[in-house]
Order: structure tokens, then sequence, then C-alpha cells
């Protein structure tokens, strides 16, 4: 992690193409296939530098995550990008059944989380991909928090056997790590480390996460700060360890309060180490347009609602 | 092709067919039997496989989409020696290799699971494109039910296909007129399938899909034609196995042993009566 968080001076789409050419580089079996958002997704360097590499099937999702699964048959690895709504409600039962009931090897890179779909609004908004797709078996599932990760996660998802979904933005974050930062698929990362709530958080939400965790520290509060990048499998060892240490967990996502980040902490807590918890997320509504900031605050996704929500669950703890 | 040897295939995985079905008591006897002829010729003349080794880069692929019709394939690759007959009995049977839709996972010779109708022909064109970005030469057939193309996912895979010139790839279209519910003409109509195809810039062969002569001779037609390649098999549905053929409803049937039983002897009778006319 860097000592500050900022403005990364470069996109996330950008940052996620000159990944996928140097996986590219050192392995031949690597191709892109897109849904005609190759632009939105940043992808079209990657069909100027292979351009023998690129299969851009038009906006057909359905047949693309299939004809994506065909080719993994043969043993190319493909990644496939769509805005997160198309490549998972648009064409769920495709991930399902040709790609992850029969173990293929397929990519899914899914745009604009969340409220990062800013002015494509309600259509485009992805609030209920991870929950959608967290229900297929064998299936791993990604949110980086910037873009030194989402860097690393397209490695690991090019070197590891298997259907990922990967959820990602397109434009500038925050920047929370350093530059040779690593991680490890399904391995939280420990940001901070204090003892009286957990707030486990993935994506934008990990820099509301860290503002929230200033705001409660001048109160007196010391606050557990996960980096839960991988939602599926999730770290049960560390939520468990979290609820054990603080005895009080917040969850923080961009994304419906069913069946995402929150949800998947839920399942671990009810089961292994129960303790009060809240959920900062989207609660029963669609997206709509705006700029970020606006739909954070019209959500409640922002780092006083994690506060305020944080000091709700430690009030918990005491009755 | 050796027409005789052709059409005792053909009878062969009806009968296989059939009786792996009388085993597990019901079946997809409808769909099954309309395809018989066309997996008689695949196997038998046309596919490069190998039973030893299931999975050589260089292989046919074939993918059935319409994957309720899997006991056929099975009939099919047993006749050609990647499963054994033996195994056909446990169709569907609690930890069978061999479950009523098509498993590549489970069942040697399969290349793709399949069941979910409409995701066959883009996993067909998958393989045709992965085979032709490293440069390998094979074919890949696939067959989709008539009712099945009122999927629309169909049409996204026929249209990229068609821009794509996929000229590995043989559609084959089992137009048996019918699907669950009735015929397709009353349920939604499917107006002109070669013109469809066509519009999509395809070569059209068309074929009847119980005559393995016309079968054979339209596959070898289809292929390298430099554009998109479909073969319609007019076929019937129920076909060749006589207590379906006089069921009004034959997409899923209840099957005993003494059906089984009859309807081979009928495959047998009509064989030697094929064999006569070819004489």
């Amino acid at each position: 992690m860097i000592d500050s968080p900022r403005l990364d001076d470069r996109e996330m789409r950008a940052a996620y193409c000159d990944a996928l050419i140097a996986v590219a580089a050192r392995n031949p079996k690597i191709v892109a296939v897109d849904a005609d958002v190759q632009y939105s997704m940043g992808t079209k360097r990657f069909y100027e530098t292979y351009p023998e590499r690129g299969v851009n099937c038009g906006i057909m999702e359905a047949h693309a995550v299939g004809m994506c699964a065909g080719m993994s048959a043969t043993g190319l690895v493909p990644f496939f990008h769509a805005f997160g709504t198309f490549a998972t409600r648009r064409a769920f039962d495709q991930v399902f059944l040709s790609c992850a009931y029969q173990k293929l090897n397929v990519k899914i890179i899914g745009g604009d989380a969340g409220v990062t779909a800013t002015a494509n609004g309600g259509s485009h908004m992805p609030f209920e991909d991870i929950g959608i797709m967290r229900t297929i078996p064998g299936i791993t599932i990604i949110e980086p928090a910037d873009a030194m990760m989402y860097q690393t996660a397209v490695r690991h998802m090019a070197d590891t056997y298997g259907v990922f979904y990967m959820r990602s933005c397109r434009r500038k974050v925050m920047r929370i790590y350093s530059d040779n930062a690593e991680f490890t698929i399904g391995k939280s990362n420990l940001l901070s480390g204090g003892g009286d709530i957990a707030i486990i958080a993935c994506g934008i939400m990990i820099y509301e996460a860290l503002l929230a965790r200033q705001m409660l520290a001048k109160q007196g509060i010391a606050a557990t700060v996960i980096d839960m990048h991988t939602i599926k499998p999730i770290d049960r060892d560390a939520v468990v360890d979290a609820a054990r240490r603080c005895k009080a967990v917040v969850t923080a996502e961009n994304h419906n309060a069913i069946g995402g980040l929150g949800s998947a902490v839920a399942e671990v807590l009810s089961e292994h180490s129960p303790v009060p918890m809240e959920r900062v997320a989207v609660f029963e509504s669609f997206g709509e347009v705006g700029t970020q900031e606006y739909l954070q605050q019209r959500f409640h996704l922002t780092a006083s609602d994690i506060a305020g929500k944080a000091i709700k669950c430690i009030r918990r703890k005491y009755t | 092709m050796n027409a005789a040897a052709t059409m005792a295939a053909a009878a062969q995985i009806r009968k296989l067919t059939i009786s792996a079905m009388a085993a597990a008591g019901y079946g997809h006897i409808g769909g099954s039997m309309s395809i018989c002829d066309v997996l008689a010729v695949l196997y038998t003349d046309i596919l490069n496989v190998d039973p030893k080794d299931s999975k050589k880069p260089d292989r046919d692929w074939m993918v059935l989409s319409k994957g309720h019709c899997g006991p056929a394939l099975y009939a099919a690759l047993a006749y050609r020696g990647f499963i054994d007959a033996e195994e056909l009995k446990t169709l569907n049977a609690n930890g069978t290799n061999l479950p009523s839709h098509c498993d590549r996972l489970k069942t040697n010779g399969i290349d793709f699971s399949t069941g979910s109708l409409g995701q066959g022909l883009s996993l067909a064109a998958g393989a045709a494109m992965g085979n032709r970005l490293q440069g390998i030469e094979s074919t890949v057939y696939a067959i989709v039910g008539d009712g099945e193309l009122q999927e629309g996912q169909n049409w996204e895979a026929i249209q990229f296909i068609a821009h794509r010139q996929l000229d590995n790839l043989v559609l084959i279209v089992d137009d048996n007129k019918r699907q669950l519910d009735g015929y397709t003409r009353d349920i939604c109509k499917p107006f002109s399938l070669k013109d469809k195809f066509r519009s999509f810039g395809f070569t059209v062969f068309e074929a009847g899909g119980h005559d393995v002569r016309q079968i054979y001779d339209a596959l070898v037609k289809a292929k390298n034609t430099g554009s998109a390649e479909a073969v319609i098999l007019s076929t019937e549905k129920g076909h060749g196995c006589s207590f379906a053929e006089i069921e009004g409803f034959n997409h899923y049937m209840v099957i005993t042993d003494e059906m089984a039983e009859a309807a081979t002897a009928e495959i047998d009778a009509r064989l030697k009566k094929s064999y006569e006319c070819i004489d």
C-alpha cells in the first residue's frame, strides 16, 4: 500500500490493455474477444498489437461467450470484454453452461462496475453482477481496487486455468497499492489492523474504507481494513480472524446488498463466527445517471456511510 | 462410401439407441431417430476421429447442439468404438457416464456439453475459430434442430459464422418439422430456412435426411467452399422406429422392452428390404 492514496495518472482500461498485451507476449494462446466495446473497455491497442489474435464479435454477448468457450476447448485462452451488465445478466446461461459447466478456460471482464457506469445510467449500471456470478460452481470472482491490482489480476488469470469474472471500471481510480504490490487470488489484503471494527471492502470502496478509518480514528476507534479483492472463493480465514479480533464487521461494496461481498461475508460469519454486522451497499434500487460522486451519495456508498455503519455496529456489540 | 455398410451402421445406431432407452425406460426417441442416418454417415464416412485418441488436436469436431438427443450420439460413439456398447444400458442411471444431455466431461468422444438449446453453434464457431487461428486443419460439424433454431443465439452465431466465412464449420439442420409441443409451423413457424441461411451468406445444401447417399454427397460438397456452409436435412421425427412413427407425441416416450424388441425386429426387416432394393 502507498502512504497516501491519490488519483492514479492512468485510466484503468489503459492499465488493463498494457497487462493483456504483456501476458499475450509470453503466451501465444491468449486472445481477446469483444462485443463492440473495444473503445470503452480499452482493448483497441491489443487488436493493433496482435491483429490476428483479436475477435470483435459485434453486439452479441451470448454468442461471444459461447464462442470463447469453444475457442478455449481448442487450447486458446480467451479474455472476453463487455460491460458488467451484459457479460453477466445477458450471457449468464452461456457463462454457466458453455463455460463453467464444461470446465473450460474463459476469462470474463465486466466493465463499468456499479456507480462507475455514471452517464450510461440504470440500464448499464451493474449492481447485481457479482450476485449472479457467485452462484456458478467453480468460478473465481475478482474486483481489483486499483490499476496495479488490475494488472496483477490479469497475470494471475492468464496463468490459472478456469472461468474467471473480473469486474472493473474504465476511468482513473484512487491508487492504493505501490508499484510492486503482489497479491494472491483468494487471499485478502490486510490494509490496517485496528481492533474495534473490521471493514471488509472491495473495488472503489477500498478508498472509502480507508477514509472511513481516518474518520473513526479521530473518534478514538481503531478499524481493521481488509481488501477482499477475491469475492469468490472468499478468504474465509481472514473474515473469521477479523470477526474474532474486532467482534463487529462492516462490509462495503459498490453492488447490490443481495448476493455480493456483504452476502458472502455474512455467510461465513453466520456459520463460523457470528458477530454484529452491517452492510454498506445498494439496497433494493436500480441505477440511474449521474456523476460518480453524486451516485455514491445517492446510494450511500461513501466513507461517511461506512463510518456511520461502523459506529452502529460497534454499539450493537454492547447491547 | 459403401452405402449398404452405412445403412447397416444407421440401423445399428437406431437399435442401440432404442435398447439404451428401453433400459432406462424412457427417452427422447423422436429427435434421436431423426439424426441416426446423419450420425451413421458422419461416423462411418466423414469424420477424422480416433476412438483411442479422442482429443487429438487435428480431429474433426462433432457438436450435438440438440443435446437431448445424446443417446443417438452415444450409440454412434459405441458403434465407432469410443465407448463400450454394454455401457449404453447405463443411460441416465445414477452415477452414469451417459446422461440424457451430452456431457464432454463424462463421455469419451463428446466434444461439448449441450442441453441448453441454442448454445452449440457458438461453441462450434469457437472451435472453428480456434482451429483456424492455430492453423489446425479440421472440420467442425454441428447438428442443430429446426425447433432449436427458434433460439436467438443461433442467429448471432449464424451471422458471426457467415461474416468470418468459417468454412471449416458445417452447420447441419435436422429439419424434422416438429418440436416438443407439436409442429414448428403451428408453434412458431420457421419460414424458409434455406432462404434465411442464404440471406446470411451461407452456401446451402439440401438432402433427404434418411438417405445416406444424399447425406454423404451434401456433406462432401459442404467443405471448404470459401463461405459458411449449411446442410439442411429433411427428416421425420421418430423415423425408423415403428412405435415412434405412429405416435403423435414422440418427443419423449416411455419405452418398454417389448416395444424395443418389436422396433428392433422392424429395423432389421426394413434393412433387409432396402438391401434388396440396392441389389
